[in-house]
């Protein structure tokens, strides 16, 4: 089964998903994401999705997933980079990605977790 | 085609995205199509058991559009009204399969017995 490959930078984990997801990978990133936040002690992670073409229900509950597993870990999620069209559809689609912070690319992206990183007390 | 395991999700997902793009739909139209026909695949796969999809590109006066046919011989859906139901799942979904596809087309139908199987049919128009 093929595998997303997840970067670290500094204190951000980076993913981007570039291919059209078979249900298992995306399962899969969800596993390899926990397991990399716990191992690096990452307190970033920044999924660019701006590849995607379609997000449907699954890929939604995906990234909720991911997100909602990364704060019980202690690391704030950004996915950024939805298409357009893509947003139009999710949103008629039903899906509201609820607590999963976007941006509108990388850069602003990386400039949230920054910002997010500043504002802790633990360091 | 048929649609018997994940794969062929994926595979149906590109086949309407060539169908789409063929009879010219926006990036917007194309997209929607994709995702109701992504979802309505899942549940064929997953909740059907496997089954096939079908496709016509339909003419109606002047416009254009794509019809597609989701069948499975599967357990059927005993409560279409509850399955049509926002949030309402049966498995382990978020529960806006059905009920959000929907929206995303311009026809929608279902045709379930329960024990036999279940059709949906969607169209979309250019």
């Amino acid at each position: 089964m093929e595998r997303i490959p997840i970067l670290k930078m500094g204190r951000v984990l980076l993913v981007t998903i570039q291919v059209d997801l078979q249900d298992q990978v995306a399962l899969g990133l969800q596993d390899d994401l926990s397991a990399r936040i716990e191992q690096t002690g990452a307190n970033g992670v920044l999924i660019d999705i701006s590849a995607l073409e379609i997000v449907d229900s699954f890929v939604g509950r995906m990234l909720a997933s991911i997100s909602g597993i990364a704060t019980v870990l202690d690391a704030t999620t950004v996915v950024v980079g939805m298409q357009p069209a893509v947003a139009i559809t999710l949103v008629e689609l039903g899906l509201s990605l609820e607590g999963v912070r976007t941006a509108l690319n990388v850069e602003r992206g990386m400039a949230m977790l920054a910002v997010d990183d500043r504002n802790r007390i633990d360091d | 085609m048929s649609l018997l395991g994940e794969r062929d999700i994926v595979m149906c997902r590109q086949m309407v995205r060539r169908l789409t793009q063929q009879i010219k739909f926006t990036l917007v139209d194309q997209t929607k199509m994709i995702t109701a026909a992504s979802e309505l695949s899942r549940n064929t796969v997953v909740y059907g058991g496997g089954g096939e999809m079908r496709w016509e590109i339909v003419a109606q006066g002047i416009r254009t559009g794509l019809r597609l046919w989701f069948e499975d011989k599967g357990p059927g859906i005993p409560d279409i009204g509850l399955a049509l139901t926002d949030g309402w799942t049966s498995g382990s979904g978020m529960g806006v399969g059905l009920s959000g596809s929907r929206r995303l087309v311009n026809e929608f139908e279902i045709r379930t017995v329960v024990g036999e199987g279940t059709c949906v049919t969607i169209t979309r128009w250019k």
